[in-house]
């Protein structure tokens, strides 16, 4: 039964990754990418980690998302404003096939030592995935954490300064 | 699902796809939107072995990964949106002002 669930939310995402790609408007490729938002949630949410995929919904396909298609209407593109349509696709197809064989590779044919950790299914359940995460921010990654509210503060100011009329 | 490699086939097949996308398309919103999709199929990957190692470290990258890709997408549809003020366009062909 999950085997044939993850089949099909992987069939709805690697669809909607593919109309991504090929839409010509680029209404329908944000909103090819929201679909495949939801199901990489849906993939958190079967990998125990729930918050992640409420981040994954809440940040990617409500914040990044209404900004990027916010900048779509605001620059009202028309869609046989380019003469061409694409590149060389043949050469992109090439290079993307090479590309997958590689991460395919490197991911399930390696034998990298990787570091284990206590953290079983059980254990996130009993605990709480949202705790255990934040104590993971709050004392081994605090510095980490900390640095990304400068990020935050830099990409704020540098927003307004390029959008500004004039630069 | 237990199914580690499933995974990350999905992962490499979205990102593939991102791929071919960034280097086939000419719209730089929709480029934008490619490399957005690559991102999330590295995040897929940090979780996938996040939760078959037992090691929530993976989960906290992806945490710090979301905001670095917050913070893109401001910086680089401020920048596309100063482009276009310049050139009436977002044609990635049209960003030819050093080219030799």
């Amino acid at each position: 039964m999950e085997t044939l669930f993850f089949l099909i939310i992987s069939l709805v995402a690697i669809i909607s990754a593919i109309l991504v790609v090929t839409c010509k408007n680029p209404i329908n490729s944000a909103l090819a990418l929201i679909m495949t938002f939801f199901c990489l949630a849906t993939y958190y949410v079967m990998l125990d980690a729930p918050f992640m995929a409420a981040v994954q919904v809440m940040v990617y396909a409500g914040a990044i998302m209404v900004l990027m298609v916010f900048t779509i209407m605001l620059l009202n593109i028309r869609v046989d404003a380019t003469k061409k349509h694409s590149h060389k696709l043949v050469i992109g197809s090439i290079v993307g096939f090479f590309t997958f064989l590689n991460v395919v590779i490197v991911l399930v044919k390696s034998r990298a030592a990787l570091p284990t950790g206590p953290y079983s299914g059980e254990m996130i359940k009993k605990l709480g995935h949202t705790e255990l995460v934040g104590k993971e921010i709050f004392t081994n990654f605090l510095l980490p954490f900390e640095i990304t509210s400068i990020l935050l503060l830099v990409a704020i100011v540098g927003a307004v300064i390029l959008a500004k009329k004039k630069i | 699902m237990e199914n580690l490699n499933s995974y990350l086939v999905i992962s490499a097949v979205l990102f593939s796809i991102g791929t071919i996308g960034v280097l086939t398309r000419k719209n730089a919103i929709v480029i934008f939107m490619c490399i957005e999709l690559m991102l999330n199929a590295v995040n897929l990957t940090f979780v996938a072995f996040s939760r078959h190692l037992g090691n929530l470290d993976g989960q906290v990258f992806v945490f710090f990964i979301m905001t670095v890709a917050a913070a893109e997408a401001a910086v680089g549809l401020a920048l596309i949106i100063a482009f276009y003020n310049n050139k009436e366009s977002i044609d990635v062909d049209d960003v030819n002002l050093m080219k030799w």
